[in-house]
């Protein structure tokens, strides 16, 4: 087989053994969800409902205020019991509506639509803006948005994204597995809506049984097609995974319709397709609860909304004394101040470390070793980047490429000063805001 | 949760690789280890009992300072005794003891702590010790070298191939074949005085004899295994490349500095390294490499983190520009060897040299 990738990257241990063999399981329902109002790119979705309504699941408890937003549905059925700041997945305190359970789980009726893929794209678009989707993968960027590129850009390719680079997560490898035929679906309807004539469905080689799986599926479609990527770490990032799948450079600061791509995450396609099909808006999705610290590891289909301890509870609780929560994958994922906190559209993974793994020691001076410029995926300086933020020399920063940094943390993985390059290139992108979007 | 307000918060990412700054300076000094064990097998224990003392030198004088300056004490971190032993890695096994005590002392003070420690000094600390070193002794850096048993300085040993009466020719040049270093011999036979001390064409054609034999196969094994004169770190160019494959199979140096340095020397030597009355020969190149501190240098300074350049093409200019110098200063410089001073002003190039190859952004169009 030949295996695909781009040039620079690491490679952090894929940690993926605690769960990539476990089923997805079935959380039904919570006793209570937090809906928070932003979890996506974009304007915060306004409230419409009130304190003490009763609402159904699927029921829209929240829409989009503008284009560049997303419809919010219940997703579960009960009471409205409070609107008011909750603790967000990324760890910040963020305006969200609570919903308590009433324990009957009473649905919105669903419709099936056999024929969904011969529907004109606009239906299809509007059925995926009514849903409510974002990308799933964690940037969270609305889907309806993604799929409306201007007129004057034509979409040859659609990519889906099975590559799940971030360690320790395995929801989407899961999904691939148990619903490779929906996300197949799912990318057909990608396509229709763009008008794309190609479909790449992207996925790395530690995952050999949904890159068989995939193939088998693909090999009677010829517009369809599945690439195999060598391990490499950040294959999942935009523009790493369209070269590697394409060899197209998306030009920096541009977007991937540039380069005639779409990209979307295969949970997102199968979010697609429920809403393609059934008008199901986005109210469940799958999340790898896993690591050492966990007693059952487990991919769990929970209700958008489901405490972090309610997922930690279902998967039969921690083994010790926990040291980190991670709310999405250990590379990019953002530590948790508490298991309060809820889970969005976005959140892939809950990873729980051990206080021993969570441990980090003190930033070292920088040697200059240069193994931050060998792993930068954006081929960036990035000590020189650290260096002019520390200085405050803002011409620096943005010549060795602040503006173009992903975040993606290989630098900081394999620094051996353990220097906190992301933050420092982060506190960069805060300070110089005005002078970046020059 | 009953742990909640312990949990760890900080920014992505959450794993780390595992690399230290202790671990890479450790690993440095390992991989030198065989360069000692060869060097102790050739010279006996006296190798050691000098390589030691620099470094020990080295850990005590940075120990001292970081306590007068008031900051932590960080000599455990290993780059402190890296740098020891690579100044006295650059004497010869008949120096004084006080020798690498010095050299330790100017490199961890002049050249590394004036500039705040490790990660801010300029130039290589150990180079610095060893130019200090060379002028101000530099018959004591230069006499009295001491030959491998069983073996001459220069590597050659089969002086009847070159001269059936060698002795009968000329004593001067017996001297030389017998007890100077090979690229000694090599400087001196591109010296026009010493041809003709020895006496017209006979002088000549003695010389293009030397000079071949130089480059013979048997000479180059003596300079591989290291049956020769030199350094104690530099004697075994084997021992020195096994060192070097320890480094780059765990990704401590990076392949770019070392293969354009050493590329750079194996074609400007063998297109202007040999001598009127000799052939140029592919045995050329390989002399040019295998002999001096060039290796030592290639693998273990001119791959100094701090020093050198981060950017990648940076790097490969850095490799050729030493690579150059270093020629330069063998082939027409006044010196016999040129690597630590080619490597001490390539440093001084490194930030003009990082400043204008910082590569473009993925994506980003050449304008």
């Amino acid at each position: 087989m030949r295996l695909e990738t781009f040039p620079g990257g690491t490679h952090p241990p894929d940690q993926k053994h605690f769960s990539c063999s476990v089923p997805i399981t079935e959380l039904p329902s919570a006793e209570k969800v937090v809906i928070h109002l932003s979890q996506h790119i974009g304007a915060p979705s306004t409230p419409v409902v009130k304190v003490g309504d009763e609402v159904k699941k699927g029921q829209l408890i929240a829409e989009a205020a503008g284009f560049v937003s997303l419809n919010q549905h219940a997703s579960i059925s009960g009471k409205i019991s409070k609107i008011g700041k909750f603790l967000h997945p990324t760890g910040i305190m963020s305006e969200a509506i609570e919903i308590t359970s009433d324990g009957k789980n009473e649905t919105i009726d669903f419709t099936d639509d056999e024929n969904f893929l011969s529907l004109d794209p606009e239906i299809l678009k509007e059925r995926i803006a009514k849903a409510g989707i974002c990308g799933m993968g964690g940037a969270g960027f609305p889907t309806h948005v993604k799929l409306s590129p201007p007129k004057e850009k034509s979409i040859n390719t659609v990519i889906l994204n099975g590559v799940e680079c971030e360690p320790y997560l395995t929801s989407d490898h899961r999904l691939m597995l148990e619903k490779a035929e929906e996300i197949i679906a799912g990318l057909k309807v990608i396509m229709k809506t763009v008008g794309a004539c190609r479909g790449i469905i992207g996925i790395e080689e530690n995952k050999p049984d949904a890159i068989d799986l995939m193939q088998k599926l693909c090999e009677k479609e010829k517009e369809l097609s599945v690439v195999a990527f060598r391990l490499q770490y950040p294959q999942g990032a935009e523009k790493q995974l369209i070269y590697a799948a394409t060899r197209r450079k998306v030009p920096a600061g541009g977007l991937p319709m540039e380069v005639g791509v779409v990209v979307q995450n295969v949970g997102t396609a199968y979010a697609i397709y429920e809403a393609a099909r059934y008008q199901k808006p986005l109210i469940d999705r799958v999340i790898s609860v896993t690591g050492s610290m966990i007693k059952t590891p487990k991919n769990l289909r929970a209700p958008i909304g489901t405490s972090f301890a309610a997922l930690v509870d279902f998967c039969d609780g921690l083994n010790g004394e926990l040291g980190k929560a991670i709310s999405g994958g250990p590379m990019m994922g953002f530590a948790l101040p508490s298991l309060e906190a809820t889970m969005g559209k976005g959140s892939s993974g809950l990873v729980l470390l051990s206080q021993k793994e969570a441990h980090s020691i003190e930033e070292h001076t920088c040697l200059r070793c240069a193994r931050c410029v060998d792993s930068c995926p954006m081929n960036l300086t990035p000590l020189s980047i650290v260096n002019a933020v520390k200085y405050d020399d803002v011409k620096m920063a943005i010549r060795a490429g602040l503006g173009d940094c992903i975040k993606c943390g290989s630098c900081a993985f394999v620094c051996p000063a353990h220097i906190r390059l992301v933050q420092w290139i982060d506190t960069g992108k805060i300070r110089y805001a005005a002078e970046l979007r020059k | 949760m009953e742990n909640q307000n312990r949990l760890i918060v900080s920014p992505a990412p959450h794993v780390h690789e595992g690399t230290t700054v202790k671990n890479v300076m450790w690993n440095v000094v390992l991989a030198l280890v065989p360069a000692l064990i060869f060097a102790v097998y050739f010279w006996g224990i006296r190798a050691l009992t000098l390589s030691l003392t620099g470094a020990i030198t080295a850990v005590l004088v940075e120990a001292l300072i970081q306590k007068l300056r008031k900051v932590p004490i960080t000599v455990h971190d290993g780059s402190a005794f890296l740098t020891g032993l690579l100044v006295a890695f650059n004497i010869h096994v008949g120096a004084p003891l006080w020798l690498p005590m010095v050299g330790a002392v100017v490199a961890i003070s002049i050249g590394k702590q004036v500039f705040g420690g490790l990660g801010n000094n300029p130039v290589n600390p150990a180079l610095i010790g060893r130019a200090f070193l060379l002028a101000s002794w530099p018959t004591r850096m230069t006499a009295g070298w001491v030959a491998v048993r069983g073996h001459t300085m220069s590597g050659i040993n089969n002086f009847n191939k070159i001269a059936t009466n060698f002795q009968g020719v000329s004593q001067k040049a017996y001297d030389l074949v017998t007890s100077a270093t090979p690229l000694k011999v090599a400087q001196t036979l591109r010296d026009s005085t010493f041809v003709s001390e020895i006496n017209a064409e006979a002088g000549m054609d003695l010389a293009g004899r030397i000079f071949t034999g130089l480059t013979e196969m048997d000479t180059l094994k003596n300079l591989f295994w290291g049956n020769i004169g030199g350094c104690i770190g530099e004697v075994s160019a084997f021992a020195l490349l096994l060192g070097a494959a320890y480094l780059l199979y765990k990704n401590i140096i990076e392949w770019r500095i070392p293969l354009s340095y050493l590329g750079t020397v194996f074609i400007l030597s063998f297109a202007f390294g040999s001598i009127p009355g000799s052939e140029p020969s592919l045995m050329l190149p390989f002399f040019h490499i295998f002999s001096g501190g060039l290796l030592l240098g290639a693998f273990f300074m001119a791959t100094d983190y701090t020093t050198t350049p981060v950017t990648k093409n940076g790097r490969i200019i850095f490799g050729i520009g030493c690579g150059v110098l270093t020629i330069i200063i063998r082939l027409v410089g006044g010196y016999p060897e040129g690597v630590s001073y080619s490597i001490l002003l390539m440093n001084v190039f490194t930030p003009l040299i990082d400043m204008l190859t910082m590569p473009k952004a993925f994506g980003k169009v050449k304008r």
